[in-house]
């Protein structure tokens, strides 16, 4: 009887010290979500919106080529930002984790990466610009070395320039995670792999690798889900004339079609769940946390 | 236009501004009334371009009572016109908007026999011609939607009713914008835009309803069509304009497209682009950086707008008379003399004349070369002696406009286009 009261107490201990995050989630995270479920059947007009429940907005948004080719194109500044992102990140971890002995240094050297993100990455972002331009520094120092005769005109308001802002600004997210994974592998298996007669590219691809996995992940899903949400940068460093999900989503919102606007968040909101529930399946990050 | 946070006063301000008034209120006031219009307050709405606090600061020295200004952006105007009548008001709003939100009957009538000046605003907003030979142009023309027929009308009427639904405020002539000095060669014609030889070096802007109707005057210029109105098109135009623009995106014709003011500023005064659509402001801009930038008038016109004030439905009593007072004044020179140092136009010049210098009328409305160094109202040079205003005097300018901004039958339609067009 008395082992009964107690369990049933620590249930209701358990309850009420979750409850404040509970709450916090469901008033700012659960509720606006719904929200935007709700709002996504509703009809509007050119300037209000009404409740309904139709799927108007989802058919639109499904039956629409322009939408498959938005998402496309959503994807492949996802995957080439995520591929290089994954490139310099890992390597940077890597030397900073294996090369680099006192930990004085590593700890140094890491905030050292960590400074560009005092200030705010829409200025980083813009910084590009003049840096980029026809005019710009990087096409006067190589006119004036002599690579180029003339201005290079895909550095600037095209996908390479696109892609190089997100590399810039989240290539941070992955270096973290994998140096955090990287610095808890024991150094002795690596000793171990170089005793058993492993060659170095061996043992990173055996024995390193493997092990931060986890990392990687987490950064994977910090990278992906950033740049398949962003609008700003895509707007910016395109001039305007590439679209992603999310620059469709602010437009519908500036001509104040909220429910269309909430139906392609709802339909973003679900890819994104998706693709991160497969990374999910292939990695099982809870077991390094 | 940017979007600007609520305006208010600060205690300080009201303070100052207070003692004016009572100043004011010693000399002979120009209202019965007096005392009381201290306590009343105006809330006004609209986009950036004439919600300036200064204008708010001067009505409250000259005529005693606060004015409360909010800017918005365009759209958001549109929305709280048609939905929210009790949270303004006064409405700043341009006479496309006026077509959408009149009809709800948000806005009420205005009896021209209480405007002072009524007889001396310029005709484009009356019977819709500059000069009595002049042609009406394209698009939602001012007149055309400012009248209805009587005091509780919901309706439009083509004559003079002697009911504004909106009283004209400001206005002016779009053109492209060029850089001389990288095209060296006289440009004349909208269909320049396209033009191959500037490719990779245009623009154009990325705000739909704006942006149909420039594309709308380089396709009639390349030849291509002649629409019956280029304001209100149909589903096949929209697809041809379009589908025009499109082809010209792919083959790398444009460099960016851009949206806010700032950005067309940048893009020009960077030399990216050598050619785009671009606001009068944005222009003064650029040439304050130094750099050659001329706002060039063409041979098939400008693309004009207007805005206007309008009256809350709910506004009656004390806050009605204060209201009219409020238009009367404004269109008493001041606000226009203030708005015309700027390069836009007021709706009744006559009277502005008397709040600027020879020079700047010579300058800004006459089109003469400026004798000395011309100035806006905030005192920075825009201008230096010798300068001539691109497209000459206000008759050459205002003369001159193919179409007015305007909202379209098919707009849903023509806003899917636009950005397909974008994601293109």
């Amino acid at each position: 009887m008395k082992g009964r009261a107690v369990s049933r107490n620590r249930h209701l201990v358990g309850w009420v010290l979750a409850s404040p995050l509970s709450l916090v989630l469901m008033t700012f995270l659960m509720a606006p979500i719904v929200m935007i479920v709700v709002v996504s059947f509703w009809g509007a007009t050119e300037w209000s919106i009404y409740p309904a429940f139709q799927f108007d907005n989802y058919e639109f948004l499904l039956t629409s080529d322009v939408t498959y080719r938005v998402f496309l194109n959503t994807f492949k500044y996802a995957a080439i930002t995520w591929a290089c992102t994954l490139l310099i990140g890992f390597t940077v971890a890597y030397y900073l984790a294996f090369h680099i002995r006192s930990l004085t240094w590593q700890i140094a050297l890491f905030l050292l990466c960590t400074i560009p993100f005092l200030t705010s990455n829409i200025i980083r972002m813009i910084s590009w610009i003049p840096f980029l331009g026809r005019n710009g520094i990087a096409n006067s120092t190589l006119i004036s070395m002599g690579v180029i005769d003339e201005p290079l005109e895909w550095l600037l308001f095209s996908d390479f320039s696109v892609i190089l802002a997100f590399v810039h600004l989240y290539t941070l997210f992955m270096v973290v995670p994998i140096f955090n994974t990287m610095m808890r592998i024991d150094k002795s298996l690596i000793e171990a792999a170089a005793d058993g007669g492993a060659s170095g590219w061996q043992t990173l691809w055996h024995v390193i690798v493997p092990l931060t996995k986890p990392g990687i992940m987490i950064g994977t899903i910090f990278v992906v889900a950033l740049v398949m949400g962003d609008f700003i940068t895509v707007r910016f460093m395109s001039g305007s004339q590439s679209a992603n999900v999310g620059r469709m989503i602010q437009n519908d919102i500036g001509l104040l079609q909220y429910p269309s606007a909430s139906a392609t968040a709802v339909i973003l909101l679900i890819t994104v769940l998706m693709l991160i529930g497969m990374m999910l399946r292939f990695v099982d990050i809870r077991k390094e946390l | 236009m940017t979007t600007i946070s609520k305006v208010r006063y600060s205690r300080r301000s009201m303070l100052k501004a207070g003692g004016a008034a009572v100043a004011a209120a010693a000399l002979p006031a120009p209202m019965v009334w007096g005392q009381e219009t201290k306590n009343i307050t105006l809330r006004q709405f609209g986009t950036g371009v004439s919600n300036l606090n200064e204008v708010a600061l001067k009505v409250k020295e000259d005529l005693g009572f606060n004015l409360e200004m909010t800017a918005l952006d365009s759209d958001s105007v549109t929305q709280r016109a048609a939905t929210q009548p009790d949270s303004f008001d006064i409405a700043d709003i341009e006479y496309w908007i006026c077509k959408k939100v009149w009809p709800t009957g948000n806005l009420q009538a205005m009896d021209t026999s209480k405007i002072a000046n009524y007889d001396k605003i310029v005709g484009i907003f009356r019977n819709g011609k500059l000069l009595p030979d002049s042609v009406i142009a394209q698009g939602t023309a001012p007149h055309t939607v400012g009248f209805t027929s009587g005091i509780n009308g919901k309706d439009f009427v083509d004559e003079e009713s002697g009911f504004m639904t909106l009283i004209p405020t400001i206005y002016n002539a779009d053109t492209l914008g060029i850089r001389p000095d990288l095209i060296g060669r006289p440009i004349s014609n909208w269909s320049e835009l396209l033009n191959p030889e500037f490719k990779g070096k245009a623009s154009i802007l990325d705000i739909s309803s704006i942006g149909i109707m420039d594309m709308a005057m380089v396709v009639e210029s390349m030849g291509e069509y002649k629409y019956p109105d280029k304001g209100n098109m149909t589903k096949e135009e929209i697809d041809l304009t379009l589908g025009i623009f499109t082809e010209a995106k792919k083959n790398g014709q444009f460099r960016a497209f851009w949206k806010s003011f700032d950005e067309s500023v940048n893009l020009m005064a960077s030399g990216e682009v050598v050619i785009q659509s671009m606001w009068s402001p944005a222009i003064t801009a650029v040439r304050s950086q130094g750099i050659p930038c001329v706002y060039q008038p063409l041979e098939e016109g400008y693309r004009s707008w207007g805005g206007g004030i309008g009256l809350s439905a709910s506004l009656s009593g004390m806050e009605l008379d204060a209201a009219y007072e409020y238009i009367n004044w404004y269109l008493s020179g001041w606000v226009g003399g203030f708005l015309m140092r700027q390069g836009y136009y007021s709706a009744v010049p006559e009277t502005s004349k008397n709040f600027m210098s020879a020079d700047e009328w010579g300058f800004w409305f006459e089109g003469k070369p400026a004798e000395g160094d011309i100035t806006n109202p905030f005192g920075q040079v825009m201008e230096k002696a010798g300068a001539v205003r691109d497209g000459g005097s206000f008759y050459d300018r205002m003369g001159a406009v193919a179409c007015w901004n305007a909202v379209m039958d098919e707009n849903q339609y023509m806003v899917r286009k636009w950005n397909e067009f974008i994601a293109a």
